[in-house]
Parts: structure tokens; sequence; C-alpha cells
């Protein structure tokens, strides 16, 4: 058996494999063997990081970037969240809906969200639309893929007890089949974000106004490499917050029912 | 009324050429308010034959009818209780007991009267709010008995219901059960492997043999009960003590055995 590692040691651990990867791209950059436009220093990073905080760079400044983009991504992922779940659920339960649905799902959630973007604009525009149908893209599946694994996988038991009891469909559903997959469904969503969240720069190369993936383009355009990690940390950071807040949630559901079973 | 009918009945899992034969020739008539226990080694059968009164399997030949109406699909008039007990873990007590309750027409306040008076009647008031988790086996089984008989159902159908429970809960319920089948009498398929639960609970015994399930005997209890007058004992142990229900049992046991050796010959 392995030796269990307390949190304190995790975060520890955590923070040396940060700071030995900091000091490492530090050392790279500063040694002059790569040019400072290929590889700019943490230091110029964490500097520009701070300018964007408060000074408008296309636009608008880095929370505003940071702002717009989550408001595209909430709508995408909620989007995602609403139709994928009952779609993975009912799936679940009637057959006839899982063998005609499957193959064609099946098939597309292996195109990445990106290659969507010519379509999304076309269809839903640059502003919010093709945006938010890009994240969409990426965050539907493992919504659909794990309330549909949840379906499946609750005890017969339970599903002859409500039958027995004379439960019509659309309350088995509710009453059974959604509670039984709740675990399931929670860390549907967690990788979901993920992938809402990874789509978005690609959701933003499209989009004309604001969103860190917007800025970053901009970044691109004026040969500012800074910016554009500057926006790669901001991305990093929101997806690190995202995941721990829904891992949170995740544990304290999980906790909760551990009890209950 | 309740009168459940076996005619004929084979089933096999599996294609019938090559599939396993679970049950054969399976005739049986349970009439209205019986109680009836079937007993039989493990993998006779036995559940099958409930399965089928339920309406979770279908027969592969002949008919199970309730009231001379084939069975299609499970319902509420034959309330099943699981051995597992199958609460809903996220619902509590009173919300388990209500689940069946709002299927049927029922208003509102009948259905509180209703599982006020099954709550009482099962000593499970004061848990109403609790969840299965938090009550012991004995009471989750309770709650699940208290779920099925709120119904009101013609047919109770009982899976090993006391077989997951420790010795002593198990005779607690058994007294119980009789308490509440002497009261509120139901028509009752009970299934298990224990000889003197059978004996002591039911007004008739089959006996099957081991797969392919057929029913070897039926013995009737409920005259040799009446006769002996063993509802005049309230205790479980004070009946078992009977000569009557001794030689019964021994009968069952002995005709089990023979069921052993075959199949171990």
């Amino acid at each position: 058996m392995q030796k269990q590692i307390s949190f304190r040691q995790s975060v520890v651990l955590g923070l040396l494999g940060l700071a030995s990867f900091i000091g490492l791209w530090h050392g790279l950059a500063v040694s002059g063997m790569i040019s400072n436009v290929f590889l700019p220093s943490p230091v110029e990073v964490y500097d520009r990081f701070t300018t964007l905080l408060d000074r408008r760079f296309a636009g608008a400044t880095l929370q505003g970037h940071l702002f717009a983009s989550f408001q595209r991504f909430a709508y995408g992922f909620l989007l995602a969240a609403l139709i994928g779940i009952p779609l993975g659920l009912l799936m679940g339960w009637y057959q006839l809906l899982d063998e005609i649905v499957s193959p064609l799902f099946d098939a597309l959630r292996f195109v990445a969200p990106i290659a969507w973007v010519p379509f999304a604009a076309l269809w839903f525009g640059t502003g919010i639309g093709g945006p938010i149908m890009i994240i969409f893209a990426g965050a539907f599946p493992p919504c659909v893929i794990n309330a549909y694994r949840g379906a499946k996988f609750v005890d017969p038991r339970l599903i002859e007890a409500a039958n027995m009891l004379g439960t019509p469909s659309h309350r088995v559903i509710r009453e059974v089949l959604l509670p039984s997959s709740v675990p399931s469904i929670i860390s549907g969503l967690r990788v979901s974000a993920g992938l809402g969240w990874q789509s978005l720069v690609g959701a933003e190369l499209i989009v004309a106004s604001a969103g860190v993936g917007y800025m970053m383009v901009q970044g691109q355009a004026n040969v500012s490499t800074t910016t554009v990690m500057a926006g790669m940390v901001a991305i990093g950071l929101v997806g690190l917050a995202l995941d721990s807040a829904l891992r949170l949630a995740e544990r304290i559901i999980q906790r909760r029912r551990g009890l209950e079973n | 009324m309740g009168v459940i009918q076996f005619k004929d009945v084979n089933k096999i899992f599996g294609p019938r050429e090559t599939g396993f034969q679970a049950l054969q020739d399976i005739n049986l008539e349970i009439r209205d308010k019986e109680f009836v226990a079937i007993v039989g080694p493990s993998g006779c059968g036995k559940t099958t034959c409930l399965r089928m009164v339920a309406g979770f399997e279908p027969a592969t030949d002949g008919m199970v009818t309730v009231d001379g109406t084939p069975i299609k699909r499970p319902g509420p008039d034959r309330a099943v209780v699981f051995q597992q007990f199958a609460l809903f873990p996220w619902k509590s007590v009173y919300d388990n007991i209500d689940m069946g309750l709002r299927n049927l027409n029922v208003s509102r306040s009948e259905r509180e009267a209703r599982i006020a008076d099954i709550l009482t009647l099962m000593n499970l008031t004061q848990y109403a709010k609790h969840f299965p988790h938090q009550l012991s086996g004995g009471m989750q089984q309770r709650v699940a008995i208290a779920r099925a008989y709120v119904l009101d159902p013609d047919v109770l159908l009982m899976d090993e219901p006391f077989g997951a429970l420790d010795a002593q809960t198990r005779v607690v319920m058994q007294e119980e059960l009789v308490r509440l089948a002497r009261k509120n009498p139901r028509t009752v398929l009970f299934i298990t492997h224990a000889v003197e639960e059978a004996v002591y609970l039911a007004d008739r015994v089959a006996i099957m043999t081991r797969a392919p399930g057929r029913i070897k005997e039926v013995l009737d209890v409920a005259s040799i009960r009446n006769a002996e007058d063993w509802d005049s004992h309230e205790k479980i142990e004070d009946v078992m003590d009977l000569e009557s229900f001794v030689h019964l049992r021994t009968h069952i046991w002995r005709s089990l055995r023979e069921e052993k050796a075959a199949q171990h010959a």
C-alpha cells in the first residue's frame, strides 16, 4: 500500500512543483538563449498581468475581459447542463431513444469544439450566440454521458420498487433516476466545466468585442507575447477556481449521500 | 379480491432450447386472503414465482393470473416487500410510504390520514422524518412493509423479507407480521428458505424441488394451527415447542433434505 499524503504535504508538494516550474522558466528566459519575444520571463508576465488589471487593453481591463468570457461560459455551460442532463437521463430510461441518439451523439462528440467555429459564426453570429455554441459543444457531451451512466447504473431494485408502486415514467425519472445519478452528474459537470472553459479561447477567436481570448488575439496581433501569457495565466487561474468550487460541491454532496446510503 | 393462479407455468431464462429452465409445470392456486409460503432449496425458482406475480418476469409457458386477469406489468394492486428493502435512500420514511399513494387517485388529506394510520400500526410514528440510512435493518423493513400495506393491495408479495435481518429482529418481525395479517388479512405470497418461518406464518406451505423447480407438495398448516389452537400462544418460541409444529417442521425438513441429497448425487 502507498503511504497516505496529508493535506499539508500535498499543498507543499504542489507549491514545490509550481516554484520549480517558474524557476526553470525564469532561468531559461534570463539566460539569453531564447529571444525575449519568444519567451518572456515570469516577472515580465506578472508585470503585464498587473498592468492589464488596471489599464484597458483591447477595449477593457483584464477583469472586464474575464467577466465577458465568464458570462459566455456560464450561458454555454448552463445550456449544456439544462439540455444534456435531461437528455442523458431520458436516454438511460427509454431504450428506443438511446438506440436512436447514441450513434449520432458518439460520432459528434469527437468533433473538437473549435471545429464548429465557422458554423457557429454563420448560424449564431459573432456576438454572444456563436461563442456560446462553441462552449456548449465542449461542455455538452460530459453532461449527457454522465447523466446517462447514472441512469443506467441505478439499483434495478429501486426501479422495480417504483414500478410496483405504480409510479409513472416522468416521476420515476425525476424521483428515482435523477437523485440516484447525482454523484455521476456532478462529476460530469466538473469535466464539462473544464472542457467548456477550455473551448473559450477558441470561441473568442471569432468574437470582435471583448473576452480573454479576444484580448490574447489582440496581444498576438501587437506581438505582445506578455499579453498572451497573462491571458493564459488568467484562464488557468479561473479554471482552477472553477474546478475547486465544483470539486467542493462534489465532496459535500457525496459526503451527505455517504450517510444516506 | 385477490386470487392468484399459476396454470401450467414454465419459465426458461434464455432461448427455449439452450436456456436455463427455472420452473416446470407450476400449478398453484392461492385463495383470497390466504397466506401461502413457498419454501425450497436455493436456486429452485421460488423467487421467480413471486416475480412473475409481481409482473417483473413473464412466464415462458402457461399463465399467471390475479382474479382471472393475466399479469402484464407491475402495479400497486400487487405490492412487493423486497429482501433488501429497496427503500428510496433520498426520501424520508414518510415520503417513501407516500410514493405509492401519490400514484393512486387519493386526496391529500386522505393520504395523510392513511400514512398516519400505518405509521401507528407499524410503530413508526416517531421516525416519519428519518431517512432509511438512519434506521436499523428491522426498522427499514417495517417501512417497506408499511409502504406496501398502505396501498391496501389485494395481494402482498414478500420475497424473503426477513432474510437480511439478524435472528432476534427476525423473530420480532415474524410476530408483528402475524399480528398485522390477522388484523388486516390479505392474500400473501411469502418466499422463504426458513422452514420454521414458513410454518409459523403460513396457512399453506408449498415445497419446491431443486431446479427446474416444481411444486413437490403443498401442506395445509391452517387446519393444524386451528385444531391445535396455535394462536392462543403469543410468543413464537411457545408455538415452536408444540408437538404439532415440530412434526410439520420435521416433515418439511426431510422433504427439503431429499432435494439437497439429489442435488449432490
